[in-house]
């Protein structure tokens, strides 16, 4: 199949998950399993996008304080619980990357 | 336009601005990342507009780069870009009102990152009759900042800097977007289970540990909140 098709499908599919809600507003009712499960989706795959940019070093686990992306990740979470600003902890993720890896290297 | 249609206009766009520091080096380094893993620069560019959502534009190179079968890239796509129903969900009762041709725009403008201001927008101010208004401004400030951050990657392509970690962008962002939603002992549990989930499974091939975990991690809110 070709990219362009692929690519088209996955765009249809991801502006139909867009429009879900906002056009089935006040006609259909989700059961209850559904409504329970939805506010866990975002959580649990940003998450599991985000551990292993972390923790992983070419497949490998990498638990140590010379790994820069650990170290900046942590800064990042703490920034972002205390200041919930995507700003800030842009920031301080990037400065924590930076120093630690000029400090290490 | 009337004085507070362009007010909420605008303060939607202010809303968006600072998010940009995220988007603009993520773009930057999908457009190389796109070129790398073997599509056209036409291609890469219209993913911008067709898909519209930077994890799952990176995720669909990624794929491209290890040749998916066609059913995986739909499923891990689908799966990826499910949290958006939650923030369709979200938004629906607000948007309850308004002509199809408006829902249809401000679906397709439906992003973390817009979704993230609105969110704000909502918490820190008095219900607007023109809030609409300020969705649109935010999620067109958005799409602005990603076809150009995108244009610029695919324009440079090679010519970026390799050691620059551009890349660590997008795990910032979500970091700042996940924490704050982190306020019940289940939503941790889905959390840490999705986490070691994607650590554990990150061998599987065309990234199917990313599916596992995200299921997993649903899996185990799902079972706290039932058991609870």
């Amino acid at each position: 199949m070709s990219v362009w098709l692929i690519m088209v499908i996955c765009g249809l599919l991801t502006f139909g998950l867009r429009l879900s809600f906002i056009a089935a507003e006040g006609r259909v009712t989700f059961p209850r399993w559904f409504r329970v499960l939805l506010p866990f989706v975002p959580v649990a795959t940003l998450t599991a996008l985000v551990i292993p940019e972390l923790l992983l070093a070419d497949g490998a686990l990498w638990l140590s304080w010379r790994n820069t992306r650990l170290m900046a990740g942590i800064v990042a979470i703490i920034i972002a619980a205390a200041t919930r600003s995507v700003l800030w902890t842009l920031v301080g993720g990037f400065a924590t990357l930076a120093l630690w890896s000029s400090l290490i290297g | 336009m009337s004085r507070a249609v362009k007010q909420e206009f605008w303060a939607g766009v202010r809303a968006l601005a600072p998010l940009l520091v995220g988007v603009a080096p993520f773009g930057m380094i999908y457009g190389v990342l796109a070129l790398a893993n073997g599509l056209t620069p036409a291609a890469a560019l219209a993913m911008s507009s067709i898909l519209f959502a930077g994890s799952a534009q990176f995720l669909f190179c990624q794929l491209v780069g290890v040749g998916a079968p066609a059913t995986v890239m739909v499923a891990e796509v689908g799966l990826l870009n499910l949290r958006h129903a939650l923030y369709s969900a979200a938004l629906a009762p607000r948007l309850a009102h308004l002509p199809r041709r408006w829902k249809l725009l401000l679906a397709y403008l439906l992003t973390d990152e817009a979704f993230a201001a609105i969110s704000h927008r909502e918490a820190e101010s008095q219900p607007s009759p023109d809030r609409h208004w300020f969705y649109l401004g935010a999620g067109l400030a958005l799409w602005g900042g990603w076809q150009l951050s995108t244009a610029v990657g695919v324009l440079l392509g090679a010519r970026l800097p390799a050691d620059w970690p551009l890349d660590f962008a997008l795990p910032l962002t979500f970091i700042a977007i996940v924490v704050p939603l982190i306020r019940s002992r289940a939503m941790l549990l889905a959390a840490g289970v999705a986490g070691s989930v994607a650590l554990l499974a990150a061998g599987l091939p065309f990234k199917l540990g990313l599916l596992a975990a995200a299921l997993a991690g649903m899996a185990a809110g799902w079972w706290a909140v039932d058991k609870a």
